[in-house]
């Protein structure tokens, strides 16, 4: 019996590796995530009908255990169907919040169950250590991501405390100390109140780790805490010396602080700066003292379409303004009928437009915007020079000229989309109001831009209705 | 230091399954393409959800009267299936948009 219940755990782990390697190729991606997602659903099922403990017996109380998993299935599925595109990280970080709980609470039930046992703690000083970190890096990571998908929903808003990063290195310094103290028993008392200490502390550090870092920089965060997940799950693997709750574990631990260092490398920036927080601590430092006076020129949907026809090369750049408007399908019509009237169109996507990396490439892809017309950074800067006219619509950042000459600025350093040589620069925004990392974007004074006010999908509309009366 | 010895070789398995898989995500992971950063952190997402099967373990393992363990156990079930369900549904409608249209 158990041999058969190790040969499904083994199962598990090799599609957990075979269906990340598979995640890791556009091709085979979707295959990936249904193999590992049968691995998971084996895994599972071989756990409860055929798990014993070393006593030999079976589990029991069925009843629980399947209503939970129903309970859970069936929020998890109307939750992950019914969410927007747009609300995605949001919804990634929820999840990933479930997971760093239910590991914390792993560790109480199993921290508790080890005093019952009457061990002295001093015997097995790694055994505990393991349970109290477990229960540490849970907390932080189910802590972290509420308040990240709190930030992404709009609901908490980016707070410093004077001395912010003095307090977080305390309080872990702090964290490691007491989990240090306790598992060697050094502390006297009820060893549970030392477990709840542990527990506030760890609370605290979770709101206090995410609390002063960007908005802009959440997808980082949310990488970072899934990585920190995938590690509270291995602990608990170590506890139930469970093989394939290690391998899940780890993987995603190791997978998620490559991808983590991914994400940052995309920015330009490392992962301690986004941690400490240039963006998080001094908001208001930069590049706001040569634009905000400025002024701007605003262009009608008529005069644009006008402008378009008559251009050879037209490149779109994408930006969250577009998710939030839902204008992708719109956006691909505009594209179908400019191409029609033999305007070449292409679209710029830099790494990290939108909230995460490849939002707008998944967006685009709804609206069955072909591959080959996404062009990377890399491949697309070259062309501005030869572009008639860019057409940038909700994107702030990703081409703000201060990351390039403006040292001052929090994005300084950040590759950006080089709009600014192209012949005519439009740019779609729904009012004047900074960017997402709370920046103004002295592109928008520039002589050669100009504004196009309005929702996304609304003055795409508007412009296609144009080009179609100039094209019959 | 005795104890730390004692406790390598007690693990030993573990610690090679650990340091494997640590080598195996670096791998896994390295050369993807930006497009598919996203999905790939949700499909990992999905993975870690495998700390449901702890959560089981300690629900089946409660005894009837142990009312802590039983209502810890089952929210943690609940926790745990909602991030494998979940991640693994929000992955698939993240990749669906990526299917190869139909070569015309």
């Amino acid at each position: 019996m158990s041999g058969l219940l190790s040969l499904s755990y083994l199962i598990g782990s090799v599609s957990f590796i075979v269906g990340l390697k598979m995640l890791s190729h556009p091709d085979t991606a979707r295959r990936g995530n249904l193999y590992a997602s049968i691995g998971m659903t084996l895994a599972i099922i071989a756990t409860i009908f055929l798990y014993t403990n070393s006593d030999g017996i079976r589990l029991g109380n069925y009843g629980w255990i399947f209503s939970g998993i129903a309970i859970g299935t069936v929020l998890g599925y109307l939750a992950a169907k019914k969410v927007q595109m747009t609300a995605m990280p949001q919804m990634v970080s929820l999840f990933n919040g479930m997971g760093g709980a239910c590991a914390a609470i792993i560790s109480i039930v199993e921290f508790k169950h080890l005093i019952h046992t009457g061990v002295d703690f001093s015997t097995q000083p790694i055994f505990t250590a393991t349970i109290l970190l477990g229960l540490i890096i849970g907390t932080v990571s189910f802590m972290g991501s509420m308040i990240a998908f709190g930030k992404l929903n709009g609901n908490i808003n980016d707070k410093t405390l004077p001395m912010q990063q003095v307090i977080n290195v305390g309080l872990l310094i702090l964290l490691l100390v007491l989990l240090v103290a306790i598992a060697l028993g050094l502390v006297g008392g009820n060893p549970m109140t030392w477990m709840v200490v542990l527990l506030v502390l760890s609370t605290l550090y979770g709101i206090l780790f995410v609390m002063p870092i960007g908005g802009a920089d959440m997808p980082v965060v949310i990488s970072l805490l899934n990585s920190f997940t995938g590690i509270a799950a291995a602990f608990g693997g170590f506890i139930y010396d469970n093989n394939v709750m290690l391998t899940g574990g780890i993987l995603v631990g190791s997978a998620g602080t490559v991808l983590t260092v991914l994400m940052c490398n995309a920015m330009n920036r490392s992962l301690v700066n986004v941690i400490v927080g240039a963006m998080g601590g001094n908001k208001t430092a930069g590049g706001s003292s040569s634009s905000s006076g400025g002024t701007y020129k605003e262009i009608t949907p008529s005069d644009l379409a006008v402008l378009m026809m008559y251009s050879q090369k037209v490149i779109i750049v994408p930006g969250y303004g577009l998710a939030v408007a839902q204008a992708q399908h719109t956006c691909h019509e505009l594209e179908k009928i400019l191409n029609n009237n033999g305007v070449d169109v292409k679209y710029a996507i830099h790494p990290v437009a939108g909230r995460m990396p490849g939002h707008m490439n998944v967006l685009l892809a709804e609206a069955d915007v072909s591959y080959d017309k996404l062009l990377d950074m890399d491949e697309v800067n070259p062309e501005f020079s030869q572009t008639d006219v860019v057409l940038v619509l909700g994107a702030n950042d990703v081409v703000n000229p201060a990351a390039k000459n403006d040292p001052s600025s929090p994005i300084y350093g950040m590759p950006i989309l080089d709009v600014e040589s192209a012949s005519h620069i439009i740019v779609n925004k729904r009012s004047m109001k900074p960017g997402y990392a709370g920046i103004e974007n002295e592109l928008f004074f520039q002589p050669k831009t100009s504004m196009l006010f309005g929702d996304a999908k609304d003055v795409l509309g508007k412009l296609i209705a144009e080009i179609k009366i100039i094209a019959s | 230091m005795e104890t730390f010895f004692q406790f390598f070789t007690e693990h030993l398995n573990f610690i090679f399954t650990i340091i494997l898989m640590i080598i195996l995500g670096f791998e896994v992971i390295s050369n993807v393409p930006t497009v598919l950063h996203t999905p790939l952190m949700s499909g990992a997402n999905a993975i870690h959800g495998v700390v449901i099967i702890g959560a089981i373990i300690i629900m089946g393992q409660a005894e009837p009267d142990n009312y802590l363990a039983l209502i810890l156990g089952f929210l943690a079930v609940i926790l745990g299936t909602l991030n494998v369900v979940g991640g693994f549904v929000v992955t698939d409608r993240m990749l669906e948009m990526f299917k190869k249209k139909k070569k015309n």
